[in-house]
């Protein structure tokens, strides 16, 4: 009695929608510019010590989190290949909104044809407000309210000129039209989201630059809640690292992600196609759900994937993801997301201190 | 501050829509509501494909006022595919020289601030080489 106890809210701490639902379709984005980590150590350390990336992308003067969802959310609408007034749900996870106050989801609902029988909203949870936005898309489609619901996570992140943070603050993401399991190109089985009040990382109103918590930003931050969060997905699902075919992280640098898939169980060769920090630096709210395009880019159906976001503050969402055959003919109706890495143009330090516009001009 | 007129402008300059002719089939851009090709009344909304390629070009080095924080820029006129001419600016250009019959392809940027940084954020279309798609096909 007991035991069975036990089991019954031991099953209920996944998420299950009581209609299945999967990703119908899934774009990326990344701006052309890349700023070279050791560009910056050029200009604060006299090129001393380490770098904990390649390079980081830089978006453009003319954009925004608003301007690179929308790229992100037409790829995703190509490869769905559905009409866009059948979406009830526009909603953007960012830390980098354009506005204080005016949704960015509302552009991008205006801009893909969406409006205006439809949901809008921006979602912040520092990294992990794509991934929440993504789970609520799934309870929207998954209780038959909508078919289609469209989740977004993007960013801009700034650093503080200096600071650690500003060799990965990056620029990029990935939407992912939401939908039911029969017509996804992935079905998502499950979600799992670990979260507490845990002080790592924040930033106040009319702040222009984040702080972190110092040595609150490793172990009880992301090391914690990653672990928790995949450990109970895996226990409850009946799984080991084994079982999937490829894994991804939220990848603020390069060293966090290998760390934790190695203590969780998973191979070098399971995180590879999904660890794009090295060459794009950490999107933020972007980071494990473009991760998971590049994934999808190459995954044969069958293939089985785990996804776990983390944001600071903190938590974080865990996915078990199923490919199907229809990931086949739909990856190519959109650049892939290596493509975007590749188109690339590299700036120095001051045309990135004009491009962030962190010149006072007036 | 132009809040109305941007308001006004959004569909066509966010996503290039414009109009189909019912009679002859001319796209027409910007809507206009009469078709210039037969003179029919045109008000069905078209939503070109945003494919393209540059007809002339130019660069501008001193901006008028709203769009000197992105000088030197490109205004291209662009022959949309089709058949419309519009004119936008080019972006993503990186360090490549641009050329006439150039493919292009529409992207929705950040056009300008109305006033000063207190005011709207004005979106709308612009165009850049169609290269993700070649690396695409190269790969
Ligand atoms: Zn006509």
């Amino acid at each position: 009695m007991n035991e069975k106890k036990e089991l019954n809210e031991k099953e209920s701490l996944l998420l299950q929608p009581s209609h299945p639902v999967g990703i119908v379709g899934y774009g990326a984005y990344i701006p052309r510019y890349r700023l070279p980590a050791k560009e910056i150590s050029r200009v604060w350390t006299n090129g001393m010590g380490g770098t904990p990336i390649v390079e980081k992308s830089v978006p453009g003067l003319d954009e925004d989190v608003a301007t690179m969802s929308i790229e992100a959310a037409r790829n995703a609408l190509a490869r769905a290949n559905i009409d866009s007034s059948k979406i009830r749900a526009v909603w953007v996870g960012s830390e980098s909104h354009p506005y204080a106050v005016k949704p960015t989801s509302t552009i991008v609902a205006e801009a893909l044809g969406i409006v205006p029988h439809t949901q809008a909203a921006d979602w912040e949870f520092a990294c992990k407000a794509g991934t929440e936005a993504m789970i609520a898309a799934i309870g929207l489609v998954g209780s038959r309210m909508a078919r289609y619901a469209l989740a977004i996570g993007m960013d801009t992140a700034q650093g503080r000129p200096g600071d650690a943070l500003e060799y990965t603050a990056a620029a990029g993401g990935a939407a992912y039209l939401i939908g039911p399991a029969d017509e996804a190109l992935a079905v998502i089985d499950h979600t799992y989201s670990y979260v507490t009040d845990t002080p790592d990382f924040w930033r106040r109103a009319y702040q222009k630059y984040p702080e972190h918590g110092q040595r609150f930003t490793g172990e009880p931050a992301y090391f914690k809640h990653i672990t928790s969060a995949a450990q109970t997905m895996m226990e409850f699902t009946g799984t080991t690292a084994q079982d999937f075919k490829y894994a991804v992280f939220h990848q603020p640098n390069i060293k966090f992600p290998k760390r934790v898939a190695a203590k969780l169980g998973f191979t070098p060769e399971q995180i590879a196609p999904g660890l794009l920090v090295p060459m794009i630096g950490n999107t933020y709210s972007g980071a494990a759900i473009i991760g998971l395009t590049g994934i999808l880019d190459i995954a044969e159906p069958g293939d089985r994937v785990l996804m776990v976001s983390f944001g600071s503050g903190a938590g974080s969402d865990a996915f078990d993801i199923r490919i199907t055959e229809k990931i086949l003919n739909r990856r190519d109706r959109a650049p892939g997301t290596k493509a975007y890495i590749a188109r690339r143009t590299e700036i120095d330090y001051a045309m990135y201190v004009r491009m962030r516009r962190k010149l006072v001009m007036r | 501050m132009e809040i109305a007129r941007h308001w006004r402008l959004k569909k066509q300059r966010y996503a290039l829509v414009g109009e189909v002719c019912p009679h002859c089939h001319a796209k027409l851009f910007p809507p206009r509501d009469v078709c210039p090709e037969c003179g029919g009344e045109a008000k069905t909304p078209y939503t070109f494909s945003g494919r393209g390629k540059v007809y002339s070009h130019t660069t501008i080095y001193n901006a008028p006022e709203g769009f000197q924080e992105f000088a030197p820029y490109t205004v291209a006129l662009v022959k949309l595919e089709e058949g419309p001419m519009v004119t936008a600016q080019l972006t993503d250009l990186g360090d490549q020289e641009v050329e006439i019959g150039m493919p292009v392809e529409m992207v929705t940027r950040r056009l300008r601030t109305d006033g000063d940084e207190r005011g709207l954020l004005v979106y709308g279309y612009k165009f850049r080489p169609l290269e993700l798609y070649q690396v695409a096909a190269a790969d």
